[in-house]
């Protein structure tokens, strides 16, 4: 299969998205939520993710805390939901902030059950975990990388190993009777996602091999996924296939195109209200690099995104057209939409995995599912049979890219840890 | 982490870590352990402590110019690295005086050994526990803003505000690893070492605490609890001072330090 396409909302409470005191994260009381709205929401993106699933779409949750935007503060919950009531969709999750997480072993355990459960059909992308996390978390943002892979570590080993019992005494973690029960259907473990904006991390990332996913990097794309073709490559003497990209698009898609549009309009909803978030909790201390953090004393702002003919975006606040230019929304009729992608992952050099939101803000239920199946029935098939650009070449041609001009390690930590939160706005 | 900021200021190196480290003045030895907002503030407090004392101002580990070492992530890990200073520089007859993040490094070091300590100064001192498991000791500095955090670290905020575009890099630089570093000693728990307190009886040296009276990071009742866990310690306020005393009234700090050090 050439392509293979995830459903994913962020499961927002946006009844309050118009009534808040300028932060939707981390400070918004949760007297705010009503539990009886809340529970009609969850079953309803739980309806519309039976339905991708029955419609032969694959299927992404994700978690945040102590926000409207994302009301799945337990990835876990959803994933068992899912796992019962659909039948063929993989469960992507992106990501599970284990670098916040006291104890990896548990979602070793959680993970393990919920393949078992799904036979076999799990995802597992971790992720740090966006800037506002840690006031909720209490986790400490400085040095946070490192106990990201010390629990990525962990959880490998833990999900492994079948004969032994083991022992486990890191710099963050210790256990001493490792045993994991049930042990994942998957062997040897469910494929392992994760995300980056840093071409460093991303030769990292094809290094170990990882599927990788952007979002919000658009018409700027392509650095990160030549730095991991580099590393692929370097470690594997091979290059990776379109099957390790991901990239994260939102897709609002109607017969009519003043409908897709207002749809487009809709979802866009998502990257803008991700941006209001009370000012301290976008960047904690050690997120940034140090170098990262003078720059923004000094005032300089972080990258935007990037059109496909080099006009910058503020994807806060563009314009439908705009996200549409820069990649970042793929929208219009069904025909639109598959020229958009097909022409965004050319661009990219081949990418296997997209990552729809179909679904955000205030896109009515029926309206999702008009998207959704329109989506999985006029431009699914299409993209399914679309042939990816050889993926030998393309390694080539970013290895060659490379000796001609050496990617400049300042510039990349600096779009860096953009990533995760690209949406953040700083 | 090996970034350091460029830096003209003279260097010690302690078991393989590089740090800056200040000399100045002549007389009996008195040790300055800055804040969390790094040495540059403290510089004119410093210019007024050396003209009584031999001042000695290292930079801690992780800010401004000085190095990191691998794995030290906490103020007890600083107690030890200047425990090792302490004893390279054979310091003996020591005053050490310590503001706010300095002097809980103070207090941490001075309950293992105050063996080279003659006494010990405490201005707006963080380090311990005070209130119950739902009161807030210390403001959540990193949920404000910079101006919502000078605003109530400071009696005159003027004197805390900092033009960054028209700083030298070294300085903006050394600003963002003074608050990676703060955070990275003193994110969790917040500000205190839980064992801390049950500790401080060893501290048996004569010790002033200094008080800036316009601290809203820290109440005055936060400090005057700590002081009266250390015996025999003395509790002085500071006029028109806020959470940096030796920042906001270098000249009034640094005659009540001297004043207290030539006491005895």
């Amino acid at each position: 299969m050439s392509m293979k396409v995830y459903q994913f909302t962020e499961q927002p409470y946006y009844p309050t998205w118009n009534d808040h005191s300028g932060s939707l994260r981390v400070n918004l009381l949760n007297r705010k939520c009503d539990p009886h709205v809340a529970a009609d929401l969850f079953h309803r993106y739980y309806d519309e993710w039976q339905l991708s699933d029955e419609l032969g779409l694959d299927i992404m949750l994700n978690e945040h805390h102590q926000t409207a935007t994302c009301m799945s503060s337990t990835v876990v919950v959803g994933l068992s939901v899912l796992a019962r009531i659909t039948k063929n969709a993989r469960l992507l999750v992106l990501g599970y902030p284990i670098g916040h997480r006291p104890d990896p072993l548990r979602v070793a355990e959680e993970l393990s059950t919920i393949d078992v459960i799904s036979r076999g059909r799990l995802d597992m992308g971790f992720i740090k975990g966006v800037p506002y996390e840690f006031p909720a978390s209490n986790q400490n943002p400085v040095g946070v990388m490192d106990r990201f892979w010390e629990a990525l570590d962990f959880i490998i080993k833990a999900m492994t190993t079948h004969d032994e019992i083991f022992n486990w005494e890191g710099e963050y973690f210790n256990y001493r009777q490792v045993n994991v029960w049930p042990r994942v259907w998957q062997e040897p473990h469910p494929p392992i996602w994760t995300t980056t904006g840093s071409t460093t991390q991303a030769r990292i990332l094809g290094e170990r091999g990882y599927v990788m996913a952007t979002l919000g990097s658009g018409y700027n794309t392509r650095p990160l996924y030549d730095a991991y073709r580099r590393g692929y490559v370097a470690k594997r003497g091979k290059a990776p296939g379109p099957d390790r990209f991901a990239y994260l698009g939102l897709v609002g898609v109607a017969k009519d195109k003043a409908e897709a549009r207002r749809r487009g309009d809709l979802i866009a909803g998502y990257l803008r209200s991700s941006s209001i978030v009370h000012v301290p909790f976008r960047n904690p201390p050690g997120f940034l690099s140090v170098e990262d953090n003078a720059r923004l004393l000094r005032g300089q702002t972080p990258p935007r995104s990037y059109t496909k003919d080099g006009r910058t975006i503020d994807m806060r606040s563009a314009s439908v057209e705009e996200l549409i230019d820069a990649g970042i929304l793929f929208c219009g009729t069904p025909d639109e939409v598959y020229d958009q992608i097909v022409d965004f992952c050319d661009y990219c050099g081949g990418m296997g995995n997209l990552l729809m939101m179909g679904h955000a803000g205030f896109l009515t239920h029926e309206q999702t599912a008009d998207n959704l199946s329109l989506f999985a029935r006029e431009v699914y098939p299409r993209l399914k049979a679309w042939k990816q650009p050889d993926a030998e070449e393309m390694a080539a041609q970013a290895v060659v890219a490379a000796q001609k001009a050496p990617p400049n390690p300042a510039a990349s930590a600096r779009a860096g840890d953009l990533v995760d939160a690209a949406i953040g706005g700083r | 982490m090996s970034l350091t900021a460029e830096s003209a200021a003279p260097t010690l190196v302690v078991n393989g870590t590089r740090i800056d480290m200040i000399e100045r003045g002549s007389g009996r030895p008195l040790l300055f352990l800055h804040a969390e907002n790094g040495i540059e503030p403290a510089l004119a407090a410093i210019d007024e402590l050396a003209k009584s004392a031999r001042v000695i101002a290292p930079t801690h580990p992780g800010y401004g110019g000085s190095e990191l070492p691998k794995g030290m992530r906490s103020v007890d890990d600083l107690s030890y690295f200047y425990l090792d200073l302490l004893d390279q520089l054979d310091l003996r007859d020591l005053t050490v005086v310590g503001v706010s993040l300095g002097a809980w490094i103070a207090a941490e070091i001075a309950v293992k050994s105050s063996a080279r300590f003659a006494r010990l100064v405490m201005a707006n001192a963080v380090g311990i526990k005070v209130g119950d498991r739902e009161t807030r000791d210390v403001a959540d500095i990193f949920a404000l803003t910079e101006k919502e955090f000078i605003d109530i670290a400071y009696c005159d905020p003027a004197r805390g505000t900092r033009d960054y575009k028209a700083l030298p890099d070294a300085e903006v630089l050394a600003a963002a690893r003074a608050r990676e570093a703060t955070a990275r000693f003193a994110w969790n728990p917040f500000f205190h070492n839980p064992r801390l307190k049950s500790r401080l009886h060893r501290i048996r040296i004569p010790t002033l605490f200094l008080w800036g009276t316009h601290d809203r990071v820290l109440s005055e009742a936060y400090g005057r609890a700590y002081c009266g866990l250390i015996s025999g310690a003395r509790f002085e306020l500071i006029d028109r001072a806020g959470h940096f005393p030796d920042h906001e009234q270098p000249k009034a700090f640094a005659e009540r330090v001297l004043g207290f050090a030539k006491a005895g």
